[in-house]
């Protein structure tokens, strides 16, 4: 405790608030990744474990076509989750279907074995390094608050991830279309007996969260380095924020990922040697107490 | 009863599968327009089953089920109910993340003629104090109802009904049957699967029974009090 308190009081406020930062901005983009894994678990029953290599796709597409045709970010960030939302949707289509009616773990092998194929491939062409990405001309400097320096970027990655997280929340809970999805979620075959086609609403979640993964991948490219393996260095906090938050849960999911972002951000100011583990002790100690998880319904 | 109208439901030799078990064994029979027909029978003889089986829920089925002369038993259970046919589950199907009025308005507009919401606040006002609560916070009964009320929005006009009476305490049952009797007036057509004789028997136009999954008696006039005294003594021997 002694030890804590003396890194408190010795340390500038603005290398606190800097680390704070820091962890809000991985927050944002675990809270994207873990809500589009929430959303996909709740409708297919599926552990996307494809999620970060869709995420690296996003980066490498907003990367690719910013060297083969000079795509500029703002377009990238409209196109790459098209393209990579449009693969979803073919992956969905004509592979993962076949494996809903087996065991779980069918699923979660194949996204896997898509995932290691991935990011094999791109291994293969480009090298594990990571390629840099230039961060575009609108959001480059920052403002000095005072007590800390902001970035403009990481302050666009911020609200820009809140408003998408926001919005999907909104049309999940409140609209007519969420009320589906919700729907659909607890009992399909009764949805399906509504007249309703189950089928094409899972292709569409599916196509919408693996998109929701490819926006996050686009933000992140001038943040991290897109490289082939960036996706499965995230990929294992996510799942363990999806836990924290509570498997199937949007809320949960949102609240989660910011949590632990800033939970890391706080370890690496205290005790920086369990800034890496600190999202698993808090995982551990979350299903002690609830197992369900935060804002899970039921275990 | 008019012998001669083409009956809107026409169930032929229906087989049905869970998995590999085969639980429906050639089940045939016909509903009339305007017509309410019971399925009686034990525990597990087969009617829930039969009832998935026409919406199209089971694993896998075969025969005939014509409806309105439509040749059914190939399509998709969301392709049935477009085709106007409502289910309303045994277990009722309320959506927990759902509140009431969601739960109401799920089911999507197939045709006109569907009951407004004010209408069906009419038939059952408990729901419109309740429209804001979660669907499963509900009482078993007001969930009964809700059940049957989200089907009547959609303009369907003929309701498959699994046991809307079960576990529940007898002034509710006596709710329900008021209106299920008032559905009939409005020139609903209704296959209603029930284990309460009782209550069958004071709803139902015809009776079909069954055991294990096979259609064993038709009692084409369900108001011959010693037939259906017959049944009872049946289902509870």
């Amino acid at each position: 405790m002694h030890n804590i308190l003396d890194t408190l009081y010795n340390l500038p406020i603005d290398a606190f608030m800097g680390q704070l930062m820091l962890g809000l901005i991985n927050g944002a983009f675990y809270a994207m990744l873990s809500l589009g894994l929430a959303l996909i678990f709740g409708m297919l029953n599926i552990v996307n474990f494809v999620h970060g290599a869709q995420y690296m796709l996003g980066a490498m597409m907003a990367w690719i076509l910013l060297q083969t045709l000079g795509i500029n970010y703002w377009a990238s960030l409209l196109l790459a989750p098209l393209i990579v939302g449009a693969f979803g949707l073919l992956l969905e289509r004509f592979v993962l279907r076949r494996v809903y009616a087996l065991d779980p773990a069918y699923g979660l092998l194949l996204t896997f074995g898509i995932a290691l194929l991935l990011e094999g491939s791109f291994r293969q062409k480009l090298g594990s390094s990571g390629q840099p990405y230039a961060i575009p001309a609108e959001l480059r400097g920052g403002w000095d608050l005072g007590f800390m320096y902001m970035p403009t970027y990481r302050a666009w990655v911020l609200v820009a991830s809140i408003t998408i997280c926001f919005a999907v929340w909104y049309v999940f809970e409140r609209t007519r279309l969420g009320s589906y999805l919700r729907a659909a979620t607890e009992k399909p075959q009764l949805v399906r007996a509504f007249g309703i086609d189950v089928s094409k609403m899972i292709n569409l979640t599916y196509g919408l969260g693996v998109a929701l993964a490819a926006v996050a991948g686009v933000l992140a490219a001038p943040i991290y380095q897109v490289s082939p393996l960036m996706g499965s260095n995230i990929i294992i906090v996510v799942f363990a924020v999806v836990v924290i938050g509570g498997l199937g849960s949007m809320s949960g999911a949102i609240v989660s990922g910011f949590l632990v972002g800033f939970v890391e951000g706080l370890t690496k100011v205290f005790y920086p040697a369990a800034s890496s583990t600190v999202v698993f002790v808090l995982m551990a100690c979350v299903l002690l107490v609830k197992p369900a998880g935060l804002f899970g319904r039921r275990a | 009863m008019n012998e001669v109208s083409p009956a809107v439901l026409c169930v032929r030799d229906l087989h049905g599968w869970y998995g590999d078990s085969h639980v429906l064994h050639s089940v045939s029979f016909d509903v009339r327009p305007g017509q309410l027909v019971t399925l009686l029978g034990r525990n597990g003889a087969g009617k829930s089953t039969t009832l998935k089986a026409m919406m199209g829920l089971l694993d896998k089925r075969r025969g005939s089920i014509l409806f309105r002369g439509k040749e059914t038993i190939a399509a998709q259970a969301n392709q049935i109910a477009r085709q106007g046919l409502a289910y309303c589950p045994e277990d009722r199907g309320i959506f927990a993340t759902l509140s009431v009025e969601e739960n109401l308005r799920l089911p999507p507009k197939l045709r006109e003629g569907g009951m407004g919401i004010d209408a069906i606040y009419r038939l059952f006002p408990n729901l419109k104090d309740r429209c804001k609560s979660g669907g499963t916070k509900l009482s078993g009964g007001e969930q009964q109802m809700l059940a049957i009320a989200r089907i009547l929005r959609t303009g369907a006009d003929t309701l498959l009904l699994d046991e809307p009476t079960e576990g529940l305490a007898p002034v509710i049952v006596k709710q329900i049957g008021a209106v299920i009797r008032e559905l009939k007036t409005l020139g609903y057509t209704i296959l209603l699967v029930e284990q309460n004789i009782k209550f069958a028997a004071k709803v139902a136009d015809q009776h079909y029974v069954l055991e294990n999954g096979r259609v064993v008696e038709h009692i084409p006039h369900a108001a011959k009090a010693d037939e259906v005294r017959a049944i009872a003594n049946y289902l509870h021997a």
